[in-house]
């Protein structure tokens, strides 16, 4: 698309960003309520020398991204829950072989098939822990078509710079929502380090300062060897406990060194605030005007949006809610991120306002909520 | 003292690797030496080469050889190698995996590899059971045969593999054992000079976890079953080549004249295309 203002949905806006960062690989299986992102990509990427390919299922899909990334392209895919399920097992070996992706999931209300046109926020921990095994990863959590294209460019730039899958989690009503998305002219590129060194002495998996090894492409003579298994600094298969433990360190710690440059929040009124509302995607619309309605009412209510859920923003949440005597979590869920305000949030009281799939929260239920905890 | 001399075959291998994990008496060494023996006939340049593994005993093979290689998750080998290759199409990508791995939890992908064409040459070391976890059923275990899994016999119906690759619409597939090394070599040359999706079925001996369950101990008595039973049947119907006969009917099967890819048509389509257009 070219520069300059349009009026998208928050899944052609994620598209849009992919392209405009350098999105050239998509692969995908359709699924409600992510669909559009796909179409769009499949519309959109040949005019860019990009490529689509609409994989038989979400497990193909992952492990095609992962392929295409090492062939050297950034590549992307979109789903919703229960593809996001099937994706797990490859995220997993996205991390464990560090390859750069973005997995875009448009939650809906779940468990299970559960409710496929309608909004759910309940893969918050799914995004967090879906894989098995101790790792770290980055999520991050747009509220507005806008950011729906900001912060893919940001996945993918996150995703290249630690060498990450980087999920984007929207939720559906972020996704059908269309508002005004200003494109820019340029947006910043981040890419992948290669190595520099004789190909002989290159070790595929030697960290640098940073604790991410630069990456060699398949195709560029450096004869990589790459496996899910743990795995020494040239990559072959170390089945040891102390190449483990060398290992999944680096693994969770690249991400947890590097986190004050990764997490991302907005901060709404948190000087003077008694009430703190903490929210992501959908419900922090809603939640920005029970603030205001709630502020004329004299309740000094802020507001905390987070726009990285992983890693979880502890000491910039801590510090905002120090003084407050009351945190409210909006969730659409039975209570999720609320587990990690809970753990974080020392001083007020932690209240969870949850919400079943299909809905989104109406300000007037936060606002209700918020009155009657000053009464 | 004599100087060591280089093995002439050491250059396609990771060296620094061995030994390998494979046990005495197995077949996939066979079929990976026969496999790197064909890419020393062809001189082909192993940085234009990438080789990509699920899990299992075959599996392993990736990291082996002395080229961009790729040991990923279960199953998924083929889809893994689909995107590779589209993202580097001047790449030959071969896909070395076992039976368990690319017909049971893969199968799925291989058919829809093997549908659109992809470029993508799939070598498959049937040894007819789960052998790195220690010998359970899989889908390609033969009916009555004793493992973990079927302790009473299996009562499962195993598949065809060639006759399956042929109706997804394969170019090339084609059946040999680890006694045809001669064979073997002569079918991967084709299929790595071959143009669309290839398939080669390698019968091979699990002495260890399966043999020694079916009264087939020893590495060498499930290859005297080889040389007493194969038959070469050359574009035989390949409804026809189940493994539930007498005879083991091994050959090439299918090899179709050169047909449009998925990469070509892909990559068609992006010179097609205009910005902001339709085709």
């Amino acid at each position: 698309m070219n520069p300059g203002m349009h009026f998208l949905s928050g899944n052609i806006a994620c598209a849009e960003g992919a392209i405009a960062v350098g999105c050239r690989f998509f692969a995908g299986y359709p699924i409600t309520p992510s669909t559009e992102i796909a179409e769009h990509m499949a519309y959109r990427l040949p005019q860019v020398k990009g490529i689509y390919v609409q994989m038989e299922d979400e497990l193909a899909s992952m492990a095609a991204i992962i392929g295409a990334s090492w062939g050297g392209m950034k590549a992307m895919t979109a789903t919703s829950g229960p593809g996001f399920s099937l994706m797990q097992e490859n995220i997993g070996l996205a991390v464990m072989t560090e390859t750069p992706c973005v997995v875009v999931n448009v939650q809906r209300g779940a468990p299970s098939t559960g409710l496929p046109t309608l909004v759910g926020q309940g893969d918050v921990m799914q995004a967090r822990w879906g894989s098995h095994g101790s790792y770290e990863i980055i999520a991050l959590c747009p509220n507005s078509p806008q950011e729906c294209f900001d912060l893919t460019v940001r996945a993918f730039n996150l995703s290249e710079k630690y060498r990450v899958p980087v999920i984007l989690l929207m939720d559906e009503c972020v996704g059908h929502m269309y508002e005004r998305v200003f494109i820019p002219e340029e947006v910043e590129i981040v890419n992948r380090k290669k190595p520099l060194e004789d190909k002989r002495d290159y070790l595929p998996f030697l960290p640098k300062e940073d604790l991410v090894p630069e990456m060699a492409l398949a195709g560029e003579g450096f004869r990589i060897h790459v496996t899910g298994l743990t795995h020494d600094e040239r990559g072959y298969p170390a089945t040891n406990p102390e190449a483990h433990e060398k290992l999944v360190r680096r693994l969770c710690e690249k991400i947890r060194v590097n986190k004050k440059k990764i997490v991302d929040y907005e901060g709404v009124l948190l000087d003077d605030s008694d009430v703190l509302i903490v929210a992501y995607g959908a419900p922090s619309r809603t939640s920005m005007r029970a603030l205001r309605e709630a502020r004329k009412r004299g309740i000094r209510v802020g507001l905390f949006r987070l726009k990285t859920i992983w890693p979880f923003p502890e000491e910039e949440l801590r510090k905002a809610s120090s003084n407050v005597e009351h945190i409210v979590v909006p969730e659409i869920n039975y209570g999720q991120l609320v587990l990690e305000v809970e753990r974080v949030c020392k001083g007020g009281e932690v209240h969870l306002i949850p919400k079943m799939g299909g809905r989104v929260h109406s300000p007037r239920e936060i606002l209700e909520y918020l009155i009657n905890l000053n009464r | 003292m004599m100087q060591a001399q280089e093995h002439p075959l050491e250059k396609y291998l990771r060296v620094d690797r061995l030994p390998h994990v494979w046990c005495p008496g197995c077949g996939i060494g066979t079929v990976l030496g026969s496999y790197v023996r064909a890419i020393d006939r062809l001189g082909l340049d192993l940085d234009k080469m990438a080789m990509v593994s699920g899990i299992g005993c075959a599996g392993r093979a990736a990291g082996y050889v002395n080229m961009d290689s790729f040991h990923t998750t279960h199953g998924r080998a083929i889809p893994f190698a689909v995107g590779l290759k589209l993202a580097k199409p001047e790449l030959i990508v071969t896909v070395f995996s076992g039976d368990g791995d690319l017909f049971a939890i893969g199968g799925n992908h291989f058919i829809h590899a093997a549908r659109r064409n992809c470029d993508l040459k799939v070598i498959c070391v049937n040894n007819f059971n789960y052998g790195m976890t220690g010998g359970q059923l899989g889908p390609t275990t033969p009916l009555g045969a004793k493992t973990t899994t079927s302790p009473y016999g299996n009562l499962e119906l195993p598949l065809n593999l060639p006759y399956f690759a042929a109706s997804c619409g394969s170019s090339y597939v084609a059946r040999w054992t680890s006694l045809h090394a001669r064979n073997m070599i002569e079918c991967f040359e084709e299929i790595l000079e071959k143009k669309g999706f290839c398939f080669v079925e390698i019968l091979s001996p699990c002495p260890t976890v399966y043999g020694r369950r079916n009264e087939m101990p020893e590495g060498l008595d499930m290859m005297k079953l080889f040389k007493e039973r194969c038959e070469i049947r050359n574009f035989e119907d390949t409804s026809r080549v189940g493994l539930n006969q007498e005879k083991i009917i091994i050959g090439k099967f299918v090899d179709e004249e050169e047909k449009e890819t998925f990469e070509d048509r892909v990559y068609s389509l992006m010179e097609e295309v205009k910005w902001g257009g339709s085709r």
